[in-house]
């Protein structure tokens, strides 16, 4: 297809991320991924290579777009733990791109990011790299959420079908209509399994007033800024879990050492229930933490005090590091920080997404953390 | 018959003689750059002090730092072929991808990436390109390679294309040793591969080291087998590490906390292992150092080895102590194993935390007149502030809170106070050399860690049952006795997002040593 792209952006708005910037998204989106999200490691190296090779990583801010220009949102899906094993071939996203150039028959202006929790955080920076290509500093969720449909761009209202899913041998499927986005997520999930467990998806692209308005916005420069200051509170000896608090509106809430862990499959998922002795300040209490996937209800003494949308995140006591759900163990020294979640989950239409009830608990209510101490990023 | 415990540290070099559950002897000498004449200095100085019959030693064990230093210190390291089956995945992220440079290029940056590999589920990823492995062997007969690492996506699974180009290569160049993923590493590719590249390219080296350990032995005309010790506590027969030398790669701190459990015979319990500079703390758990969970760095590169979660803070028995307006600081600063030289009780000029210990009547070592002149209100100070610092990092290293002793080893653990907050503190007998100890009982080990399909019948209990029978076989290949096997470690991981029908399954097992008393 003949490149008739015009550019719909201003070049001088654009932030081009360095090797460093990576180093500190990698620990950012770990922390937004609340367990989830698998590890942006991998993505993290992919996005070096393309670096040394001489592509370019710039991220854009939502409003300095055009509001008619297309966006394609992307995302690796699958299984994590098959993602460390079975290394991504690294051109999926490009070829997911193109594949749907292809379909709409129109460029594509810019990439945005599904998910910055987790591996996902990375993708769209390879893809957008690989396709000459900004990434709007935004994305769907805030967070990790397991499923398609839980991005803010479905809640409300964007139709993820047309979408092209690519996976490593250079298949390329199109799902050309969804009567729900519950639907295509359970298509792409089945498709998934006969593509080995991991591939990328790209659904059908956005204009640029919609990413505006509806997706979660700075999410780049948030997780960047917060693992920045995890580095750096730990280059100056000081406590790096009160600096994510700091930045991010978020409170300490518990300190402890993890005395069980419970594990076992739902539906496809990674379900869990995590024990905690309280140590320091929290010593003599207890608390819980349900897991699918990611981290979803936090309760103290056997009484629920945080739940998803709300961001419930384990951090490493010492080195104030992330921790996923997969790297567990029993006796690990963690705190637990809640921080509040984006306006964008909170509404009513998106709790009936992304709220308790969503994941199996209709009877826990959303009780939103307050907001008040939140810092602009 | 009796048992030879021999650490080759960076410093010293340890020796200590066992008889069943008895020490009969400790002694320290200096390492040698040749290693051998160190530890043949040991063995004699072990040898007299016990005053037994160097004819009855029925087994000798070594940990030694000496493979893990290569690396850090990028010497030793041969130029070898990184060979990866698994296109077209993995394609953007070459073998090595990950190393700092130096490294990489010390192992000549010799990457390939070729056709093959599993998926998940054991199908074929891609077909295996057996002429390009042909192809490939022919460039490390051109470039004179000394060793091959071949690295299979999901080897775990299926082992076959290992196995396979292991015997194309061997055939293509006779001789040429080929180390295969899936004897080193778990689940993983990158940190599973890395290993195996750093395993070929020790291979010589290891070779050279057991020969030097054979040689002392030989000099001190001593002829039983001898085994090395690896990161998890367990051993290898010698001929193991000459295949496998990463399998050693920090087995130092596990040797001292195994040690510690062993002289005192618990099993549960925080370990001190204070030195002259740094003290390192760890938490021992049915008798085995708990695991860190986070992936670990050996010469800057990430691995999965198992790897004891232990945690360091400067104070050492060397460690200043100074005064600030702030208040007493004592440490990180420290110096060192110059401590029985420039410490006040030795004679010297400075002011360590050794002194601080001898004039608050906590030890008697040196000369106690010497440091009966300070100020009574700095070493009180500074005495509550090492107390502080010890009791601050044991904390941290409880598992619960249920009281446990704590056990302190190391030279400089005269520093540890009687009772660490509601915690008892032990001091066994040979303290000093308990990682000697520590490598003279270790105990053989087999795993498992692999991907299972939950298929045809397989259920999870007979998936577990499968892999622990695995491991117990490969314990009792490595020579344990299986009336003595038990199993340490056993843990399933669904796999996230796929149908139920696949799980990571871990288990390991350890038991006794075959052919003498333990």
């Amino acid at each position: 297809m003949p490149d008739t792209r015009k550019l719909k952006y201003d070049e001088s708005a654009l932030r081009t991320l360095t090797a460093e910037d990576l180093d500190a998204l990698e620990i950012g989106a770990g922390i937004l991924g609340t367990g989830g999200g698998g590890n942006p490691y991998m993505g993290k190296l992919l996005a070096l290579e393309a670096l040394k090779a001489g592509y370019k990583m710039q991220i854009l801010a939502t409003d300095a777009i055009e509001s008619d220009a297309l966006c394609m949102s992307i995302g690796g899906i699958g299984a994590p733990v098959v993602g460390v094993e079975r290394l991504r071939e690294g051109r999926e996203g490009l070829r997911c791109l193109r594949a749907m150039e292809d379909l709409i028959r129109t460029p594509i202006d810019a990439i945005v990011c599904e998910e910055i929790g987790g591996a996902n955080s990375m993708n769209p920076l390879v893809t957008g790299a690989l396709g000459g290509l900004p990434v709007l500093d935004c994305d769907g969720m805030g967070r990790a959420f397991p499923e398609m449909q839980m991005t803010t761009f479905s809640i409300y209202g964007h139709s993820s079908t047309p979408s092209v899913m690519c996976d490593l041998h250079g298949n390329a499927v199109i799902f050309s209509h969804a009567v729900s986005e519950v639907g295509h997520e359970r298509m792409a999930r089945a498709c998934v399994v006969a593509q080995g467990g991991a591939a990328m998806l790209a659904t059908a692209p956005m204009q640029a007033h919609y990413v505006h308005q509806y997706g979660i916005p700075k999410s780049y420069t948030k997780a960047i800024a917060l693992g920045e200051a995890v580095i750096k509170a730990r280059r100056q000896q000081e406590d790096p879990i009160a600096a994510v608090c700091d930045l991010e509106g978020g409170r300490r809430i518990f300190t402890g050492k993890i005395t069980d862990l419970k594990r076992h499959l739902r539906g496809g998922f990674a379900v869990g229930d995590l024990e905690l002795a309280g140590f320091d300040d929290c010593s003599g209490q207890t608390a819980g933490v349900a897991i699918q996937n990611e981290f979803l209800i936090f309760k103290r003494n056997g009484k629920v005090e945080v739940t998803v949308p709300d961001l419930i995140v384990l951090l490493d006591v010492d080195t104030g590091y992330p921790i996923t759900t997969e790297m567990l163990r029993y006796g690990q020294r963690v705190a637990v920080v809640a921080i509040p979640a984006p306006e964008l989950l909170r509404s009513s239409r998106a709790l009936e997404v992304v709220g308790p009830s969503a994941f199996g608990y209709p009877d826990i209510p959303f009780s939103p953390l307050p907001t008040a101490s939140r810092k602009a990023a | 018959m009796y048992r030879v415990g021999i650490d080759v540290g960076g410093t010293n070099t340890d020796a200590v003689v066992l008889k069943d559950k008895t020490v009969l002897a400790g002694v320290k000498a200096s390492t040698t750059e040749d290693v051998t004449s160190g530890v043949i200095e040991a063995l004699e100085k072990v040898i007299e002090a016990s005053g037994i019959d160097r004819a009855r030693i029925g087994a000798v064990m070594i940990g030694t730092t000496h493979f893990t230093n290569a690396v850090i210190e990028r010497r030793h390291m041969d130029e070898v072929a990184a060979i990866r089956l698994g296109l077209p995945s993995g394609a953007g992220l070459p073998p090595m991808v990950d190393w700092p440079d130096d490294l990489r290029e010390i192992v000549g940056n010799h990457g390939y990436q070729v056709k093959g590999g599993y998926e998940f589920d054991g199908r074929e990823l891609s077909a295996l390109d057996e002429d390009e492995i042909v192809r490939i062997a022919g460039e490390i007969r051109g470039k004179g390679l000394k060793a091959a690492a071949v690295t299979c996506v999901f080897s775990g699974i299926n082992d076959h294309m290992e196995l396979r180009t292991k015997e194309i290569l061997q055939a293509q160049c006779p001789g040429l040793p080929v180390v295969m993923s899936k004897d080193i590493g778990r689940h993983g590719l990158l940190a599973r591969e890395s290993a195996a590249i750093m395993n070929a390219s020790l291979l010589s080296l290891a070779d050279r080291t057991v020969a030097a350990f054979g040689k002392a032995l030989e000099a001190a005309g001593i002829t039983c087998p001898f085994y090395i010790t690896q990161n998890d506590g367990t051993l290898m027969a010698a001929d193991v590490v000459r295949a496998f030398p990463v399998l050693t790669f920090a087995s130092g701190p596990t040797n001292s906390m195994r040690g510690a459990a062993f002289l005192t015979g618990i099993k549960d319990a925080v370990v001190v292992d204070v030195g002259g500079t740094t003290s390192d703390v760890g938490s021992l758990s049915h008798g085995f150092p708990r695991q860190a969970s986070t992936t670990v760095d050996i010469g800057g590169v990430r691995t999965n080895f198992r790897m004891p979660d232990v945690f360091s803070i400067g104070l050492g028995g060397g460690s200043l102590v100074v005064e600030k307006e702030s208040g007493v600081v004592v440490g990180p600063k420290s110096v060192g194993y110059r401590v029985r030289q420039d410490a006040l009780c030795f004679g010297g000029t400075t002011l360590t935390a050794t002194d601080i210990a001898v004039a608050s009547g906590k030890a008697d070592v040196g000369d106690k007149a010497l440091v009966a002149g300070l100020d009574k209100g700095l070493v009180s100070a500074a005495a509550a502030k090492i107390d502080a610092m010890l009791e601050a990092c044991v904390e941290r290293s409880r598992i619960s809170s249920t009281p446990v002793p704590v056990i302190a080893v190391g030279g400089g653990s005269i520093l540890m106070p009687d009772r660490i907050g509601d915690l008892t503190v032990i001091r066994p007998e040979n303290f000093a050399v308990a990682n000697a100890v520590g490598a003279a009982i270790a105990q053989i080990s087999g795993e498992t860690d692999r991907v299972f399909s939950l298929i045809d019948g397989r259920t999870r209990e007979s998936a577990l049952a499968e892999a622990e029978a695995e491991a117990r076989d490969k314990a009792i290949a490595a020579g344990a006795l299986a009336e003595t096997l038990e199993v340490i470690e056993r843990e399933d991981t669904p796999l996230a997002y796929l149908p139920g029908n696949a799980t990571r399954i871990h288990v390991k097992v350890v038991g006794e040593m075959g052919g003498h008393d333990a």
